[in-house]
């Protein structure tokens, strides 16, 4: 069971160790009890790779069991068997201590697991409603009403507001989740399984997200919570199992997870995750870049304006610039435009008004090819729906945006081999865990697909870029590695628009920030010292 | 990076273990493929039971006169042409992901029109330049009957299943009123177009009585296959038809790119509508409608729109329909027999499918 790097590291702390060792020996009597569901040595292969490896876990009542492990260490594919979704090749799953086959999500749900899944399972084409209403019995009327009551329940404790009308392709990625996570609670679960659901969450979503699964667990629910945010591991778990190439490496019982602090929890993790000790990994200094100020700005920006939409926020009057070499900042809660604001500028999504002009030439009536082709590269947050196309092989996917250029193509004739030669060396750049070239990009880990978004927005030739979530989903180590490429990008004399909900990336990165709500920017900071009170303040309506 | 991480996974390594698999994978898909085809054949023989014909007699009859008789071979051969043509047409639009379900009326205007101007072509000009001109007319004609579909496709969003269709039956009534009106043949009793004499046909191969056409569509359907899968332009459609957002989202031109897709399928159509007159037929009578465009769709899913798959499945379409054509004069079997089975074929493809995905859930739970 625990693996050696808890031992090993118990041994620094013997008495901790000992406290440890105490405690579990007395309350080993109601542990079968305790377990609403177990996995005993479960085993999932996929072609060319073990995703699990004879993998326990015990997921308790009254526990929120974090499950942390770096991009493709097998942490989805543990939740898909839990939600019935994937069945185990060896080993068997436990369910109240009995031996049960989960045969398909729908059986999970009537076992009790709710699953928010890393990519949203909503039907686009649907209500919000109608798809939390999915799945009740074909002979009844949906229960609209009581679903309605049910709903402002929830999220009037949970601090979110969800447009039941709406229909779901209306919502930004962020907002869907939300109604996962609604999806997932309406259903009074036993056990709630949440794979990365505070990606695209403000840090004040985070928050409230963490106080919710603190009321539900102490009602006795069970949670499995999977992150990549160490900090959040430590602020809302009660144990931690850490996964790595498939295997259990290590656990943290919640005895010892009391015991120690939240930078030795922190620093405990990334040994077993990375097996080398770092302080605070995320605490990187944001080094100082020179922007020339007097440089002429590379993106114009001036009075954009997109219609609204029944559930959508236009944008209005939307007015920046961005120098070379500089990083504007987004901030704000996800669903305020962000989307919007993306898409007009990589005119995916038709203005109203307004102009926008990259190196001082107007860009505004071009082409989202065209717009490419003139040095523009908008990285967008939604891989699966249309960064990639999933049944394709990952070295097509590269080069989904450039179909025809030399030399992959030559007089329209695709060059197998330079395309193969070049995937392989991007593979390997950016680190992307896959079986093979061949695989279909779908098959990937979510954070490994984010990796070929990235490589393939930071290939040469770009002028500006958009970033929308660019490391969403990536382990700690991408996390970095990545934000360091994209300060190298703007150190090349690149201007980067950079949208992210998550506050310290945007602190760690940009030189201005500005926060939208509804559709507007409602201020823009300078990133200095007293930075964070202000985009706070600018995010709870306050003027900074 | 002050962090390690581990390796990536060789993918070389990788790659030969699963040299393995795919064979396994072939061989599972042969299976897959023609244990549903014997399970139809049996069910399609107690259908013929059913209405007092010896299914073994009928099948028999089938193989003898669409297969293993020279003259059936031949007929079977002759009548691949147009069905390769549709098929490549086919491919082009399913895998594009539009349903160009519109062969039929596509297929007809060409071949209205190719009956209508080879006659007139051949007294003016070198009988090559004469059918040259006649495939291209026809061509253009079934272009322009999909700009109706592919224009509200690309602006409006309609969906081309439903307008293809409709335009389907004004195109099959739009040919029946040229011939009889327009283009009808003064020389004759019967409503026909002017027949193309049979020197002034496409030349036959050897000396058989197989068209040349046949080697036309071989080269049109290997064609197309090749464009789809090794070229840029085949890639950007493709990848309009797996996820339409990617394609916006990659800057392709995709209101283009529909009604490129549509104008050639169309136009492919239009040509194996005009392959088979001037192949075979000579002219066309009145109320003359094979509506080989529906009875190829079956044949391109089976082959799961890959060309080369596609040939074989239209090889046995065309034997089905040759066979089943002299068993329904000789047996009493009406014609469009050919088709239930095929559709027969098709439903046990589809619950195959749907058992053998079951049986792999289940044997891993
Ligand atoms: N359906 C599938 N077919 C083939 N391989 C798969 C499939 N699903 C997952 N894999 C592989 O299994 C491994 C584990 O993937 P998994 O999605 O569980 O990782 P993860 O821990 O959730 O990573 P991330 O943090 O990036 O989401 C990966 O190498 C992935 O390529
Ligand atoms: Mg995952």
């Amino acid at each position: 069971m625990a693996a050696g790097g808890v031992i090993r590291s118990s041994l620094r702390t013997i008495p901790i160790f000992l406290y440890w060792a105490f405690m579990s020996s007395l309350s080993s009597s109601s542990v079968a009890a305790r377990d609403i569901v177990a996995l005993e040595g479960a085993t999932k292969r996929f072609p060319g790779i073990v995703a699990n490896d004879s993998v326990d876990l015990s997921i308790r009542q009254g526990e929120v069991h974090v499950l942390l492990g770096e991009n493709g260490a097998g942490k989805s594919t543990l939740i898909g068997m839990l939600s019935g979704l994937l069945q185990p090749d060896e080993g068997r799953i436990l369910v109240d201590g009995k031996p049960t086959p989960i045969t398909s999500p729908r059986h999970a749900l009537a076992l009790g697991i709710g699953t928010v899944f890393q990519h949203m399972m909503l039907v686009p084409t649907l209500t919000v409603a109608e798809n939390l209403l999915l799945g009740g019995p074909w002979w009844q009327r949906p229960r609209t009403e009581e679903l309605a009551a049910r709903v402002a329940e929830i999220t009037s404790t949970l601090g979110i507001t969800v447009k039941l009308h709406a229909k779901v392709s209306e919502l930004s990625l962020g907002e869907q989740q939300q109604v996962e996570i609604l999806r997932a609670m309406v259903r009074n679960s036993r056990l709630l399984i949440l794979d990365e659901s505070t990606s695209m969450l403000t840090p004040k979503g985070i928050d409230e997200l963490g106080a919710l699964m603190r009321r539900l667990v102490e009602q006795g629910l069970a949670i499995v919570f999977i992150t990549h945010k160490l900090k959040e591991a430590a602020a809302f778990g009660d144990r931690i199992s850490v996964l790595k190439l498939g295997r259990k490496v290590g656990e943290i019982p919640p005895e010892r997870f009391r015991a120690l602090g939240e930078q030795a929890i922190i620093s405990e993790i990334v040994e077993l995750m990375f097996g080398k000790q770092k302080d605070d990994p995320e605490a990187v200094e944001r080094p100082i870049r020179t922007v020339r100020a007097e440089a002429a700005p590379l993106l114009q920006v001036a009075d954009l304006a997109v219609a609204p939409t029944d559930n959508a926020p236009g944008l209005s009057s939307i007015s920046f610039d961005i120098r070379p070499g500089e990083i504007l900042g987004i901030a704000g809660i996800d669903g305020n435009g962000q989307k919007q604001l993306a898409e007009a500028l990589a005119g995916q999504r038709a203005a109203t008004g307004g102009s926008v002009q990259l190196e001082g030439v107007a860009i505004e009536a071009l082409s989202v090819g065209e717009r490419r082709r003139r040095g523009l590269r908008y990285l967008t947050d939604d891989r699966l729906g249309e960064g990639t196309v999933g049944t394709f092989p990952v070295s097509i996917n590269f080069f989904l945006k450039q179909v025809g250029a030399a030399p992959f193509w030559r007089k329209g004739v695709e060059q197998r081999a330079e395309i193969e030669k070049r995937a392989a060396q991007l593979v390997r750049e950016y680190d992307v865990r896959t079986p093979s070239l061949k695989t279909p990009v779908a098959r990937l880990s979510g954070g490994n697909i984010q990796k070929v978004l990235l490589a393939r927005e930071l290939a040469e030739g770009a002028k500006v870029v958009i970033f929308n979530k660019p490391t969403y989903g990536l382990d700690l180590a991408n996390t970095l590695a990545s934000r360091q490429r994209i300060r190298d990008t703007a150190a090349r004399g690149l201007a980067v628009l950079l949208i992210s909900t998550d506050l310290e990336e945007l602190l760690s990165m940009c030189d201005r920030i500005a926060v939208i709500a509804n559709g507007a920017l409602v201020g823009t900071v300078k990133n200095a010292d007293d930075a964070r009170t202000k985009v706070g303040r600018l995010m709870i309506g306050l003027a900074a | 990076m002050s962090i390690d991480t581990a390796p990536t996974v060789s993918a070389t390594a990788l790659d030969a273990t699963s040299g393995a698999a795919t064979r396994r994978d072939i061989l599972h898909r042969l299976l897959m493929t023609l244990g549903p085809i014997l399970a139809a054949l049996v069910i399609a023989g107690c259908i013929l039971l059913a209405v007092g014909v010896d299914p073994l007699a009928y099948y028999g009859f089938v193989l003898e006169k669409g297969l293993f008789s020279p003259l059936g071979i031949q007929q079977t051969l002759t009548r691949m042409a147009p069905l390769l043509f549709l098929a490549a047409g086919l491919i082009v639009a399913f895998r594009a992901g539009m349903w160009n379900l519109g062969g039929d009326g596509q297929f007809l205007l060409g071949a209205v029109t190719a009956a209508a101007s080879a006659p007139v072509f051949v007294q003016i000009m070198p009988s090559w330049l004469a059918l040259t001109c006649s495939f291209l007319i026809a061509m253009v004609v079934a272009m322009i009957w999909s700009l109706v579909p592919a224009l509200l496709r690309a602006y409006q969003g309609v969906n081309e299943i439903i307008t293809t269709l409709m335009m389907t039956f004004l195109g099959t009534s739009l040919a029946n009123v040229l011939v009889k009106l327009v283009f009808r043949d003064p020389g004759t009793t019967v409503p026909q177009t002017r027949t193309l004499p049979v020197e002034d046909r496409l030349p036959r191969l050897f000396d058989t009585t197989i068209t040349s056409g046949l080697l036309l569509g071989l080269a049109a359907i290997v064609i197309v296959h090749l464009v789809m899968t090794r070229t840029a332009f085949g890639l950007k459609l493709r990848i309009v038809g797996a996820n339409p957002r990617a394609a916006i989202h990659a800057g392709l031109g995709v209101p283009g790119l529909t009604i490129a897709v549509f104008a050639i399928s169309a136009g492919l159509a239009g040509v194996a509508g005009a392959v088979d007159i001037i192949g075979v037929q000579g002219n066309v009578r009145a109320d003359w409608n094979p509506a080989y465009g529906l009875a190829v769709i079956p044949a391109v899913f089976l082959a799961r729109m890959n060309g080369f798959a596609a040939i074989g499945f239209v090889f046995l379409l065309s034997v089905l329909s040759i066979g089943g054509e002299s068993a329904a004069r000789r047996l009493g079997v009406p014609n469009h027999f050919t088709l239930v089975l095929v559709s027969i074929v098709l439903i046990m493809l589809a619950l195959a499918e749907y058992f053998d995905h079951r049986y792999n859930q289940s044997r891993r739970a």
